[in-house]
């Protein structure tokens, strides 16, 4: 029988300590917790749990072998389906996924399968890793370009049946946005990013960091004369996107994107690492997705005060609820309705103020958010003193301009089909760079789906 | 590791590398540039493509020493290497692409400035293999700034060179040496500008005066050299463009140089701490 008791907290570090340094924020269970949480498991007859897993993990089949204290048991069950379960059981939207389906949550509260999940990974990178095994080769190579969820996804089932496959990263580590875009208050990357990585190329998957596809190879030359059968694109949406108001080039304001990327692939935030970067004594992140989350408290610890600038309310925040309740605990001031309309800058050229606007909430949108409407009359003067836009990216566009018959959307996105073929055949596409933004396991999920995908066009070559 | 092959000191501050990065080497053009990452905890450091050699496998670098990173580079010795050379970046040259007709009918005046001379000799090489008659000006402060004299002389028609102290050839800058090479009467349809920010700027105003379309190569700020971090972004008519991207060649009538000298400078109270901190690797004891 299941057991009745309240899901069982987590241990977390002290906001006020936490808002001081780059240590993640969660601890995450120990053993005597996890076993506790999973024996409040019901193992429904059809869990909707692994329904609502874009990349089906066996979810009550896991947490039962928790519940037995099996939990190299339990890291073989996940390994089945997810390639990065300690970065999925920190970044996934369980709220809206697994536990977001949860017979449990109707009346109460879901089983914590996100910190259970990682709770399983982290033994297991601890204990040894998953002991998974290089497969006979079958002959056949794959590329794939970009080492983000996607990538890693695809090309870690593509090796488990024993396609040669080798991954193309433009940046000098492999990781993608999880290297780049997640903290490491949020993501560690050498206690759990890395360990991850290497059960990745335990699979045989190598790794070409510094390769830029569309600059350094073609698409064309991969295939033409490097001899790949297939190539899965999986690179992401990394084009950061402005407001277009005035004064955005003034000094001072930044996208998320180059913002996040000094402080955590370039390691910013290091003393011994030389990178620069420039936070102040005030910043405003304008927008209110996760990447502003993200931006907004890795300013809050190089020592700013931080406003998050949103033109909705709380309410429409695309951020997931547990970022923005961490993000206030932290001491980040929330500015809603408030739409920014030009950036003002000093005799010197650097950011004195965001010129903003108070909005009212209007007609819901194609979206079905009630749509900001900005009140006459109303502007007013934020002083800060650095500005970083965060108000999401688009696919780039150096692949599909130097790639032959491969279509792209209106927006710039990759055109694939459900399996993630494009417009180009033995060509396949998914994640980011297909959907514009999303979460990291919807492009595990696409990944995964490419994958068999390239398994069966090549199994008719 | 991207082993340096070969490296020569071209004056006490100015380094030339030849580094082996086959991937990057076969697929380089005039008018692209690279990052490099010395070490782990290193910046990315975009850098100038001054010559490449597909068959070898090899590209060639040079670097001033300006700020620490730059320093970094510049202590490491042949037969060691970088952890990451990255490349190459940005689009080539306009003229790389040209149709043949329209090309044919160009005379190009390349002007450079200081370190951005190393760029120029793949351009003034891809124009004289091409036949496309190609001039060329070299401007340094003083005769021992100077730098790719014999080499540029190789791959032009005419070769001027001067010092803003008059220490070699013409006495003057850049902007002078141009007037008065075409008030001798040679005459250009294209002009290519690299150098520092600000030479550039006067450079493109003193071929406006002259009639001469000037194209510049912007050295911007940029952390991933692919589109992704926007730190490059600058104004042409009026317009936000990335220049690691679309550039890094604009047209220079268009570029708001100002903006782009200011936003240049966005990390120097960063940069001078690091420097004061900085421990320097000359001599690290290998």
């Amino acid at each position: 029988m299941p057991n009745k008791i309240p899901r069982v907290p987590v241990r977390e570090q002290d906001p006020l300590v936490r808002a001081k340094n780059f240590e993640e924020v969660c601890y995450g269970y120990n053993a005597e917790e996890a076993q506790l949480e999973a024996s409040r498991c019901l193992h429904c007859k059809n869990p909707r749990c692994v329904g609502a897993c874009p990349v089906s993990i066996k979810i009550p089949e896991f947490i039962g072998k928790v519940l037995a204290g099996d939990f190299r048991g339990a890291a073989g069950v996940i390994a089945e389906d997810s390639s990065l379960p300690a970065v999925c059981g920190r970044v996934c939207p369980q709220e809206s996924q697994c536990e977001g389906s949860c017979i449990l949550g109707i009346k109460g509260e879901p089983v914590a399968i996100g910190k259970l999940e990682r709770f399983v990974a982290d033994w297991s990178h601890a204990n040894g890793g998953s002991g998974a095994v290089v497969p006979a080769p079958n002959g056949h190579k794959v590329a794939v370009v970009g080492s983000g969820p996607a990538g890693l996804a695809c090309a870690s089932d593509l090796a488990k049946w024993g396609y040669s496959v080798t991954i193309f990263e433009a940046l000098h580590k492999a990781g993608g946005v999880l290297e780049y875009g997640i903290p490491e208050f949020r993501l560690p990357k050498e206690k759990v990013l890395a360990k991850e990585l290497e059960e990745v190329k335990r699979l045989g998957v190598k790794i070409e960091t510094n390769v830029i596809i569309g600059r350094t190879v073609t698409i064309d030359a991969l295939m033409d004369k490097e001899g790949f059968e297939a190539v899965f694109i999986g690179s992401g949406a990394g084009l950061p996107k402005f407001m277009g108001i005035p004064g955005e080039n003034l000094n001072g304001v930044f996208s998320a994107n180059e913002f996040l990327t000094r402080n955590n692939l370039m390691k910013a935030f290091r003393e011994d690492y030389l990178t620069p970067i420039h936070a102040g004594k005030k910043v405003c992140v304008v927008g209110g997705g996760n990447v502003a989350m993200d931006a907004a408290r890795t300013a809050l610890r190089l020592g700013a005060e931080v406003h998050v600038v949103y033109r909705r309310t709380e309410v429409e925040l695309p951020a997931r609820v547990e970022e923005v309740h961490h993000a206030k605990e932290e001491g980040i001031v929330f500015d809603m309705l408030t739409n920014p309309v030009e950036v003002l800058g000093d005799e010197k050229g650097w950011v004195r103020a965001l010129r903003c606007v108070r909005m009212q909430l209007g007609e819901p949108d194609e979206s079905g958010r009630r749509s900001p409407v900005a009140i006459p009359g109303s502007e007013f003067e934020i002083p800060t003193e650095t500005v970083i836009m965060a108000l999401g990216t688009s696919p780039n566009p150096l692949i599909s301009k130097t790639t032959a018959g491969l279509d792209v959307t209106r927006r710039g996105c990759l055109v694939a089909d459900e399996t993630g073929a494009t417009t180009r055949r033995g060509v396949f596409a998914g994640g980011d760079a297909v959907t514009g933004a999303a979460t990291v396991i919807l492009a595990m999920g696409a990944g995964r789906t490419a994958a068999k995908a390239i398994d069966d066009y090549i199994k008719t070559l | 590791m991207y082993e340096i092959l070969k490296k020569e000191m071209l004056t006490p501050t100015i380094c030339r590398m030849k580094l082996s990065a086959p991937r990057l080497a076969a697929a380089a053009r005039p008018g692209q540039f690279l990052i490099v990452r010395a070490d782990e905890k290193g910046e990315r450091i975009p850098l100038t493509i001054s010559d490449y050699d597909a068959q070898a496998g090899t590209v060639t670098i040079v670097t001033q020493k300006i700020g620490a990173s730059s320093a970094d580079i510049i202590a490491y010795e042949e037969g060691e290497g970088f952890a990451d050379v990255v490349g190459p970046l940005g689009l080539p040259s306009e003229f790389v692409e040209m149709a043949h007709e329209k090309l044919a009918g160009q005379r190009y005046i390349l002007i450079a400035g200081g370190v951005g001379t190393a760029p120029v000799y793949p351009q003034a090489k891809w124009l004289k293999e091409h036949g496309i008659p190609v001039d060329v000006i070299i401007g340094a402060k003083t005769r021992d700034l100077l730098i790719y004299v014999e080499e540029m002389r190789g791959v032009c028609d005419n070769l001027f060179i001067c010092t803003d102290d008059g220490s070699e050839g013409f006495k003057g800058m850049g902007t002078h040496m141009l007037e008065h090479v075409v008030s001798e009467g040679h005459q250009y349809t294209q002009a290519v500008i690299i150098g520092p920010m600000i030479m550039m700027k006067f450079t493109t105003m003193t071929c406006r005066k002259l009639g001469i379309p000037a194209t510049v190569s912007l050295n911007t700020l940029m952390v991933d050299g692919t589109g992704m971090c926007g730190a490059c972004r600058v104004s042409v008519g009026g317009k936000t463009r990335f220049a690691c991207v679309e550039g890094p060649e604009f047209d220079g009538y268009e570029v708001d140089f100002d903006e782009a000298m200011r936003r240049q400078g966005q990390y120097k109270a960063e940069e001078a701490e690091a420097n004061e901190k900085h421990v320097c690797k000359i001599g690290r004891g290998k």
